[in-house]
């Protein structure tokens, strides 16, 4: 691997990083360890996430921060043979405990995947699914109303308007991820976890959905998974560094992206290794 | 290294000709039977054969209660057969993952294998029997029987075949797991298993041997489920073996008749289930 000489300059938006250390936990995890089967992928995590902010996980692939996302809405449930140790809550309340309603939690904790997995229905049906199976609302003009606040949320609306009735697989790359996003934000969760939202979409569609986080922060709390560690400074106010299933460290990003705490972190973020 | 180019372009052309070929050849086979079907088939076909009984030799006839027959016969092995082999498949696909799951696939594909005949004679043992009749639900539990592992199986390929991804989604936005497979697993494979519903019934409509013990057949229209009734497989099992040229002909056309109307069942569950989205 060749050792780069300069490190790429990456700049930090300073609007993204407000001081936020004074807003509770939303999200407090403790020494959680995670095995696929008999391999551990996560070893003695513990992060709190405060409410309301852009939490970015950044790290070289297989590092564990997807999986890492996952334990925050228990999706790595439905993969056959794992485990989980430790404690995940969310409001202090520990949901892994026996007796958690899994269904009642992803609807607080939404999530937008990377690959963009719109239902092969209509784009309407597609935002109104989770509203639907939630009996969120009875009325079907609160219905649309709901799908029309979370089509714009997502940016979506004045592209789709006119067309709401047709597949949602006739939609760009672009605008099937931001469909996504706005059928997670129909049911207005309170945390919102994004894995690599923008990997597969080029430079247009990815700055949109960068001003959207921007914007979904005042009302969300976001977990963003990236490899893109400009998008990682772009975005978010903190920023966790994960390294073969570690916790490397947590701090502001702006700390992160010019004097991180640990060598390990500089050395990844100068890109001398990942 | 244009001689390596030659070899390669001789070679792609050689396998090309030798699919082509096969194509042809297996293609042109089923052309040769539907065409000469059509031919020893059309002489006989009128209306009054397609509306009339069975009558004597030489008093004409025809293969009206027979279709009637084959239709109800379909139409009481798919109430049966359809709800329980997706039922199936969605257990497979969905729910049994783990030893019990294997077992069950291990079964369903047993039950594939047997021969139509002992689906037949256990029907017999179990329905005829204790009845002590013929009837026609004997012989559309017997269809049943026969359609039930087909449409398990592709039912349960089809699901499969539904990416991940889609029931993630569906789960991330708090849909418990049964609201998952229905609205959004089982619609995104529809095509797929109305395809394999549409096979298994083609496949059993060409069935005579297990209507033997059980449908038996008969030479009136229907009256009730619960009696004999005529099919087109078995009257056209019972023609040919006939002596008489007159029934031999009245074979073909029967022949005809059942070869159009599974073609007609092709094509309408192909436009019942055009991909819409």
């Amino acid at each position: 691997m060749p050792v780069q000489t300069a490190a790429p300059r990456i700049e930090v938006r300073p609007a993204a990083t407000t001081p936020t250390a004074t807003s509770k936990a939303k999200v407090a995890v403790r020494n959680l360890d995670f095995f696929y089967g008999r391999t551990q992928a996560l070893h003695d995590i513990s992060i709190e996430i405060p409410e309301r902010i852009v939490m970015a996980f950044i790290g070289p692939s297989g590092c564990g921060k997807s999986t890492f996302l996952r334990t925050l809405n228990r999706m790595n449930d439905v993969i056959p043979h794992t485990r989980v140790g430790g404690h995940v809550s969310i409001d202090d309340h520990d949901i892994y405990a026996p007796g958690t309603d899994v269904v009642e939690l992803r609807r607080r904790v939404g999530m937008v995947f990377q690959k963009s997995n719109p239902f092969p229905k209509s784009i309407f049906d597609n935002v109104a699914y989770g509203l639907r199976i939630n009996r969120v609302t009875s009325s079907s003009s609160e219905l649309e109303g709901r799908v029309e606040q979370a089509l714009k949320d997502a940016a979506l609306w004045t592209e789709v308007k006119d067309r709401l009735k047709t597949s949602a697989l006739s939609l760009s790359g672009g605008q099937q991820q931001r469909l996504c996003i706005a059928r997670a934000l129909a049911i207005r969760p309170e945390v919102l976890l994004m894995d690599e939202p923008a990997s597969a979409l080029d430079p247009i569609a990815t700055s949109k959905i960068e001003e959207l986080i921007f914007d979904l922060k005042k009302q969300y709390t976001i977990v963003i998974v990236t490899h893109n560690m400009q998008q990682a400074a772009r975005v978010s106010d903190r920023t966790a560094f994960f390294l073969l299933g570690k916790l490397i460290e947590v701090n502001a990003t702006e700390k992160i992206f010019t004097a991180p705490d640990e060598k390990t972190t500089e050395d990844y973020i100068t890109g001398r290794f990942g | 290294m244009a001689n390596y180019d030659q070899i390669r372009r001789a070679n792609s052309a050689f396998m090309t000709t030798l699919t082509a070929l096969c194509t042809v050849l297996a293609v042109g086979a089923l052309f040769i039977i539907l065409a000469h079907i059509a031919w020893q088939g059309i002489g006989s076909l009128n209306w009054q054969f397609l509306i009339d009984r069975p009558r004597p030799v030489g008093e004409g006839g025809g293969i009206g209660n027979a279709i009637v027959g084959s239709l109800l016969l379909l139409l009481i092995s798919a109430a049966i057969g359809l709800p329980l082999g997706i039922c199936v498949g969605v257990y497979l696909s969905e729910i049994g993952k783990g030893r019990f799951g294997g077992a069950v696939r291990f079964i369903v594909d047993t039950l594939t294998g047997i021969p139509s005949i002992v689906t037949g004679v256990f029907v017999y043992a179990i329905i005829v029997v204790p009845s002590k009749h013929f009837s026609a639900l004997a012989g559309g539990v017997a269809l049943a029987l026969i359609m039930i592992p087909i449409v398990a199986r592709t039912t349960e390929e089809m699901l499969k075949l539904v990416p991940h991804s889609l029931r993630e989604g569906a789960l991330a936005l708090g849909a418990p797991q049964w609201r998952v497979i229905l609205g959004v697993v089982i619609p995104a494979a529809a095509p797929g298993i109305a395809t394999g519903a549409m096979l298994a019934i083609a496949r059993i409509s060409g069935e005579t041997a297990p209507l033997l013990f059980t449908a038996f057949g008969s030479r009136f229209f229907p009256e009730s489920l619960n009696q004999p009734i005529a099919s087109l497989t078995v009257q056209i099992y019972n023609y040919a073996i006939s002596p008489y040229d007159e029934w031999h002909a009245q074979a073909w056309a029967a022949t005809l008749v059942l070869m159009t109307l599974v073609l007609g069942i092709n094509i309408i569950v192909r436009f019942l289930t055009r991909r819409k989205f």
